[in-house]
């Protein structure tokens, strides 16, 4: 497959980490933000071509894992409502809330469908015009333009059916949230490129400058990741902290503006509680009141919601770069990804999924 | 969840932006994607897609530039790893 074989090339892939190991001549601490990226990393076995002076630690960048267990439970309440179809990306309908999840809510008679897009359920609000819509709306800068053209479309032919329930999250604060943190111990980043195809690389440079952190934006196949992770290390060496674009064959300087235009019609920036993070002041996106009518959360006012459960899950530590999936007491035993206790072990970008599936053995 | 994969645009059908799509062609595999925010794609270009929405139109000559720089630093490798072979540091 054109752009992603040649970005699989072995020989390719030594030559970076040779490069890599020739350039580290000290420890230094690499988070890669995405998930999409941690599970390159682990099942292609990265991690194990690099020198040990390189750790990586793996990022909150998975929006199913920071999805709060209270909206989980909103959408749960939505899907066994009489008559809502609640539509949701498949990866979401086994996240455990505080209460039950998803496919427990569709054994239980919901109508919770499986999804490829949120335009798929613009399509299913049109045909079934009796029947209220949900789309559940998760996702970081990358998805927020399609969930804006899912509404924006829903306007246009009058769907008065459709609405999306918002769990939209932001990366840039996120990566200060970790470096301000007195624990942290990340040392550079590998950005989400994906993120940077729709936002532009501009947010970077004061994130980057404010705590002496390189970030390099960062492709998704092992010799992006490679590539990203020695214009890290030479950075760190050098002693220099700037921003770096490692995937321009898709990230432009300025980003998407015809992505953010629709971005910034349908949503504004809001708080955003991150599971295992906790609330960020302005990291999350909010349906503008102009479009409450296509607004889930404004639209079915929450009838209950079930206590804060207790958990081991430490998946907070985990996206914060504190501890490794596999230093969790619970990992592979009491966790599974057939019995998750946290996001982490059920997502297809989920750490501790990776870990376990690629990982098993070594880790347990 | 942010994954996004390169296709080849096959056929346009053109109209209002906010419907402007095209067939996408993943390796021989069809797809109907919106191109509401690459509004500048082109019949036979490669855009990466993303839940249905192509996000960005892959540059082929930013693509080739890596490529060349890379392959050139394994070249480079090559060269360094003959000397360091007979005398080792």
């Amino acid at each position: 497959m054109k752009y992603v074989d040649e970005y699989r090339d072995a020989a390719l892939v030594h030559t970076l980490a040779d490069a890599v190991a020739r350039a580290a001549t000290r420890p230094w601490t690499i988070m890669e933000i995405c998930g999409g990226q941690t599970h390159a990393i682990v099942k292609f076995g990265l991690d194990d071509l690099l020198p040990p002076a390189i750790t990586l630690v793996h990022g909150p960048g998975c929006p199913v894992c920071v999805t709060s267990a209270d909206l989980i439970d909103a959408a749960v309440e939505l899907a066994l409502r009489p008559g809502v179809i609640l539509c949701s990306f498949g990866d979401m309908l086994r996240v455990p809330g505080n209460g039950i999840d998803l496919l427990t809510a569709k054994a239980r008679g919901g109508d919770v469908r499986i999804v490829y897009s949120p335009l798929d359920a613009v399509g299913l609000a049109r045909e079934n015009p009796a029947r209220p819509v949900v789309f559940f709306a998760v996702g970081f800068e990358t998805t927020a333009p399609a969930n804006a053209m899912a509404v924006l479309r829903a306007e246009r032919e009058r769907l008065d059916n459709f609405s999306i329930l918002t769990s939209h999250v932001l990366v840039p604060p996120a990566m200060r949230a970790i470096l301000g943190s007195p624990d942290n111990r990340v040392q550079g980043f590998l950005a989400a490129g994906h993120v940077c195809t729709i936002m532009g690389t501009a947010e970077y440079g004061p994130i980057a400058r404010d705590h002496r952190a390189p970030i390099i934006i960062t492709g998704f196949e092992p010799v992006d990741i490679l590539e990203g992770i020695l214009l890290c290390v030479r950075q760190l060496e050098a002693g220099r902290a700037e921003v770096a674009n490692a995937y321009s064959r898709a990230v432009r300087t300025d980003g998407n503006i015809h992505a953010r235009q629709l971005v910034e019609r349908v949503f504004e920036i809001s708080d955003r509680d991150w599971r295992g993070l906790g609330v960020i002041p302005r990291s999350g996106l909010a349906v503008r009141p102009e479009y409450a009518a296509f607004d889930a959360a404004r639209r079915f006012p929450r009838v209950a919601a079930p206590a804060a459960a207790p958990t081991e899950c430490i998946s907070g530590e985990i996206m914060r770069g504190i501890r490794k999936p596999h230093q969790c007491p619970a990992f592979g035993t009491r966790c599974t990804p057939e019995h998750p206790l946290g996001a982490p072990m059920v997502s297809s970008e989920g750490a501790c999924a990776a870990y376990h599936r690629y990982r098993a053995r070594t880790a347990a | 969840m942010c994954l996004a994969v390169p296709g080849k645009i096959v056929e346009i059908s053109e109209g209002d932006p906010l419907l402007r799509s095209a067939k996408v062609s993943f390796a021989g595999v069809i797809k109907l994607v919106s191109l509401t925010c690459t509004p500048d794609a082109k019949l036979g270009d490669f855009v990466l897609v993303h839940v249905g929405v192509a996000i960005s139109t892959i540059d082929p000559q930013e693509a080739e530039e890596t490529f060349r720089y890379l392959k050139a630093m394994g070249e480079l490798d090559g060269l360094d790893a003959a000397p360091a072979g007979v005398s080792p540091p």
